[in-house]
């Protein structure tokens, strides 16, 4: 087998690739549906229903998007300068912790200040908590040249643990029984909801402003375009004078940035608190949304959607059906490998001998 | 002194090659992927597929080498796929390798559950058992016989890698692929069977926590090992022997941690919370990378997809 690079893709190519793997994935995965016993297409239609079917679904799917999106854009960026920042999941929890530092300082505390003042602080203090997250590994790769991708890993691990040490000790819900869960930020400080019966919070419109925001950084500025030319390579882009040491933390403190806001984002317009399973993995499914967006912003919204509509959809479809809610990460997994490969056939030819 | 005599107490030194057990398997497994040339981040799903794997074969019925045997295959199984995407199609390895990982880590959480929909505690099997009487020695006849294999390995591969003829070509595939290849080697072939051997070490690596450290499958049960041994990889510069010390290392630091636990967190005066002894096994990954950074004599050819013709 041999790959020939192309120097022009069909148009029906830019049509086909996605619609092939998207029916590979539908077809894969409707054998473990089969395999688990249930109806196939009544599965399906039960997925889709669940996750884009009436209102009350839709609601849903935007309330998980939200932090999808946010996780996306982080992985995204990180991606497009080729610093891998597999760390997400590390990020939003710092971003969370740091949110109720701030947020629920006013408990007791005698420590009184304006709303506003007190949300800003609390939105930049988790951004700054996931910016030095990733600043930390960037450096390290940029300085000594260690791999970013396990130390980003490895430092989830940390990061989760610091969060159960947290939950256990200093930040611990007196009232909360026996539950590991942390003081709730002050009421004020509660993102406001959308929309009337719903759970979709303010903190949507902030995701798709950043999405906006990042698509055109990286279209129109500089920083953009040296992050696009580090990315493509990193010595060539070197070679032509950018500064790639300062454009790798430039890039790390923005996509940490964005991670940890996912946490405060999570926090402010949902619980009000942190646990231990805030998050099912938002931070490695925003990695996941990136890639089936092909790394671009505005992409990652509709990847996001996507993901989050299969994650609500199989939460309904395995309460109708007995097919297990593990459904959806398979087909995420699967959809993205097969994208993975779609995208590739718009590149390169592959001659088989 | 109380450190001294853990030093000199036996369970201690058996503790610290159980937990190393399965470092060993994993770590050779990713540097055989590695001097090909190819990163392989898929471990640390592979080891849950080759955990629940071994597991549920001996579940039903089958014998425990039966259920390492599978674990292999599973492993090999996801090599074969990771093989497919990042030398037959050439596809990034680190993207391809997560995406192992998200897909072995899901269909064995979906497998599980549609084998077991309502159980309210992990079923059991009846684990690999220590060596005793036909081992002359202290702390080894009170391991299982996985680790024994694990100990045995690390030369073997060592061997085979340095000292054969197949080996060397493995090495030049990771190193210098077209100089390979115009010496008549086929890198697809080399590459792809060295991800789908290194694969199955990792699928055994799995094995070992469901079949010899415990006696069910636990979601997370895996919890980042696959990561360290990634790490461990490069800390020992991509030699089988000192990876085989470096997971030796670790397991020893792992066990450390666990009887300052024990001996109720107060080691220092302070009362130190549980989780933060248990972040120093990732914490000593990470220094150890770091450490190794300056003198890391990377595989050349690492991550660089290799296409026929191409210069």
């Amino acid at each position: 087998m041999r790959l020939e690079p192309r120097t022009h893709t069909p148009a029906w190519l830019w049509l086909a690739a996605p619609a092939a793997a998207l029916g590979f994935t539908l077809l894969a995965t409707s054998l473990l549906v089969a395999w688990a016993g249930a109806p196939v297409g009544r599965a399906y239609v039960l997925l889709l229903e669940g996750g884009f079917g009436s209102r009350f679904a839709w609601t849903e799917t935007l309330t998980r998007a939200t932090p999808l999106i946010l996780t996306g854009l982080a992985a995204a960026l990180a991606f497009r300068a080729r610093l891998y920042n597999i760390g997400a999941e590390g990020q939003l929890y710092a971003g969370a912790l740091a949110a109720v530092a701030v947020g629920g300082l006013h408990g007791g505390s005698g420590f009184a200040a304006p709303v506003g003042l007190l949300f800003i602080a609390m939105i930049v203090a988790a951004c700054v908590a996931g910016a030095l997250l990733l600043l930390v590994p960037a450096l390290l790769k940029s300085r000594l040249g260690v791999d970013e991708v396990v130390t980003t890993l490895l430092l989830n691990f940390i990061v989760l643990l610091l969060v159960s040490a947290m939950l256990d000790g200093p930040m611990k819900d007196p009232g909360a029984l026996g539950w590991p869960q942390s003081v709730a930020i002050a009421d004020a400080l509660q993102l406001q909801p959308l929309l009337e019966r719903s759970r979709v919070h303010s903190g949507l419109l902030v995701a798709l402003l950043l999405a906006a925001l990042l698509a055109l950084l990286l279209r129109h500025t500089t920083l953009g375009f040296e992050i696009r030319a580090v990315g493509a390579n990193a010595r060539a882009a070197a070679f032509a004078g950018m500064p790639v040491g300062r454009v790798m933390w430039q890039v790390a403190l923005l996509s940490g940035a964005l991670a940890g806001l996912a946490g405060a984002v999570e926090v402010a317009g949902r619980a009000g608190y942190v646990t231990l399973d805030m998050s099912p993995g938002y931070g490695y499914s925003g990695i996941v949304v990136a890639m089936l967006a092909g790394l671009n912003p505005i992409g990652v919204v509709f990847a996001a959607v996507f993901v989050a509509g299969m994650l609500v959809g199989a939460d309904g479809m395995s309460r109708a059906v007995a097919v297990p809610t593990y459904i959806a990460d398979v087909i995420v997994a699967v959809s993205l490998i097969a994208v993975l490969v779609a995208t590739m056939t718009t590149r390169w030819r592959v001659h088989l001998r | 002194m109380e450190t001294l005599d853990l030093l000199f107490s036996v369970p201690f030194w058996v503790a610290v090659l159980r937990i190393a057990t399965p470092l060993i398997f994993g770590t050779l497994g990713v540097l055989l992927c590695e001097r090909a040339g190819v990163l392989n981040l898929g471990i640390e799903g592979i080891m849950v597929a080759g955990a629940f794997a071994g597991w549920l074969t001996v579940y039903a019925g089958g014998g425990l080498w039966l259920g390492v045997c599978v674990a292999a295959l599973t492993g090999m199984a996801f090599g074969a796929l990771h093989a497919l995407l990042t030398v037959t199609l050439a596809l990034s390895q680190h993207v391809a390798g997560l995406g192992i990982t998200l897909l072995a880590t899901s269909l064995a959480s979906y497998a599980y559950r549609v084998s077991f929909p309502k159980v309210d505690s992990p079923p059991t099997i009846q684990p690999f058992g220590d060596m005793t009487a036909w081992l002359p020695l202290p702390v080894l006849n009170q391991q299982t016989p996985m680790t024994l294999f694990a100990l045995l390995l690390a030369p073997l591969l060592a061997w085979g890698l340095m000292r054969t003829p197949l080996g060397l070509a493995i090495r030049m595939v990771g190193e210098n692929p077209s100089a390979a290849e115009g010496q008549g080697l086929s890198v697809a072939r080399l590459r792809t069977g060295a991800i789908v051997a290194g694969s199955g070490l990792m699928g055994v690596a799995g094995a070992f926590l469901t079949l010899a450290a415990f006696n069910a499958f636990y979601f997370n049960m895996v919890n980042g090992r696959g990561w360290v041994c990634v790490a461990l990889v490069v800390f020992a510069s991509w030699q089988p022997g000192k990876a085989l010390l470096g997971a030796l290392l670790f397991g020893f630091f792992d066990a450390l941690q666990l009887r300052l636990q024990q001996a109720g967190g107060g080691a220092f005066g302070v009362d130190v919370p549980y989780q933060f002894y248990l972040m120093l096994p990732y914490a000593m990954a990470i220094v150890a990378l770091v450490a190794a950074a300056r003198r890391a004599a990377y595989p050349q050819a690492l991550m660089k997809p290799y296409r026929r013709g191409e210069r």
